[in-house]
């Protein structure tokens, strides 16, 4: 029996007179990745922000291990760590600054060794002392993924992270991404490249006007199914 | 221990950001400076009426200046979502706001330690001839604006007349503030009792307390959505 870690129920969240998601239940098990998919203005990046706690649901509940969103400490949030297409990073500061900022915040123990380690891994180790600023799209999506795995997050969510890399980012992304399922983290990542996120996926989902109206285990369909579906969901 | 931590974490960030980047304080100077200056031609030399309200220029300069400054400020935060990356960080987000609060106190501190001296000159007024307790006017004053001022940053700097929405909410709101600190420094430029300042500084400080109370009750819902 998969371990509940999220579930959401009836969630609706409204900007002002839009209507961004719509009575949205689901639940995310210990150890998932799940690929959310769905066309511009679907509502998958509200989705995200509901998820690691951004922002609070206009109604409905989302409960963290059963316990309600605003029953849980700030803590609780250390438990994320968001890959976003922005990069959270000062451009005027060098990477080690960044790094070291947001470890303080996150309260990391042992900060230079963990950030030599993830730099390693993302081979901008050599890079530590460059400002930002001077950084490529791909370098920036690399710094931002140490950023976001410093803390050891037990969540991992990521908005369209693949956006704009190139091919040698792509695959450290993917790589990494690997690493944490292997270590039974649990990843959500919106994307709009379907085979990107249908081969990492264990589970699909797609959104569209603000309605999950695609839930599946990736063991239940195959890729020209999750196609077909998915072109049929978005053109409905 | 963790709260002042993260204050800490916040104000280090914003201050090495400032001393790479020379954005904020820079800006902020050349317009106090320049505000400054220009109202010095106003006055022929001797006038007796100069007195009675160069207080209220050097408020005004600190004043338009810091609105710059917050602007920018709150400009490093949003770019690149940073400001999102803080929300989302393990911490009460009061001490977000405090920490991004006492860095903008730090720059108009600055430019104010730059501006007075050339003031003095400029007017030829001795704000110190009774002591240093201009200084208290000064760092309250300061304060009450860096608290209004940041939190007024962060609700205006998501909209697209940023420039201009900031001092149309800040500005209303922060007259008891301006108004007591201009007219405590008055008493002193004009040599008046210096004991008249105390009620105007004891309004500042009750002012400054109310705000922080009121920006700490509400920050949480101010950045909910």
């Amino acid at each position: 029996m998969p371990e509940t870690l999220v579930e959401f129920k009836k969630v609706n969240k409204k900007y002002g007179h839009i209507h961004a998601l719509r009575d949205v239940s689901v639940s995310l098990n210990k150890g998932e990745f799940v690929s959310v998919f769905g066309p511009n203005g679907a509502g998958k990046s509200t989705f995200l922000k509901l998820l690691c706690t951004m922002t609070p649901p206009t109604s409905g509940q989302i409960l963290y291990e059963n316990t309600p969103l605003n029953k849980l400490q700030d803590s609780f949030r250390s438990r994320f760590g968001v890959i976003s297409h922005q990069p959270f990073l000062y451009s005027e500061l060098t990477a080690l600054e960044n790094l070291r900022f947001y470890a303080k915040l996150y309260d990391v123990q042992n900060i230079d060794e963990r950030i030599k380690v993830l730099l390693d891994k993302v081979e901008l180790y050599k890079r530590r002392n460059d400002k930002v600023r001077g950084y490529s799209r791909g370098m920036l999506q690399r710094l931002s993924i140490t950023r976001a795995l410093l803390h050891d997050p037990e969540i991992v969510v990521l908005d369209e992270p693949y956006t704009g890399l190139d091919t040698h980012a792509s695959d450290i992304l993917t790589r990494i991404l690997m690493e944490l399922f292997d270590d039974h983290k649990t990843i959500v990542m919106v994307t709009h490249n379907m085979k990107q996120g249908y081969d990492a996926a264990s589970r699909l989902a797609i959104i569209k006007g603000g309605q999950l109206v695609f839930n599946e285990q990736k063991a239940n369909i195959s890729v020209q199914e999750f196609d077909e579906r998915y072109i049929e969901a978005v053109s409905r | 221990m963790k709260y002042l931590g993260s204050i800490s974490a916040i104000v280090s960030k914003d201050v090495l950001h400032e001393l790479k980047s020379r954005e904020i304080v820079v800006s902020m100077l050349l317009f106090s400076v320049l505000t400054v200056v220009v109202f010095s031609f106003i006055f022929e030399p001797g006038s007796q009426f100069k007195n009675e309200v160069v207080g209220g220029i050097l408020w005004m300069s600190f004043v338009f200046a810091g609105i710059l400054g917050l602007n920018k400020s709150m400009m490093s935060e949003v770019t690149g979502g940073n400001f999102s990356a803080l929300l989302l960080a393990p911490v009460d987000r009061s001490a977000i706001f405090f920490g991004k609060a006492i860095s903008n106190f730090i720059f108009i501190a600055m430019v104010e330690i730059f501006t007075i001296p050339l003031f003095m000159v400029l007017y030829n007024v001795n704000i110190f001839a009774y002591g240093a307790m201009p200084v208290v006017i000064f760092l309250l004053g300061t304060y009450g604006f860096a608290i209004l001022g940041t939190l007024f940053s962060i609700i205006s700097v998501n909209t697209r007349t940023r420039e201009v929405m900031l001092p149309l909410l800040l500005l209303p709101i922060i007259v008891p503030v301006i108004l007591s600190s201009v007219q405590a420094l008055n008493i002193y430029i004009l040599g008046h009792d210096p004991a008249d300042a105390v009620k105007w500084m004891q309004l500042l400080a009750g002012f400054d307390a109310i705000f922080t109370v009121v920006v700490f009750a509400v920050f949480d819902f101010i950045v909910e959505d």
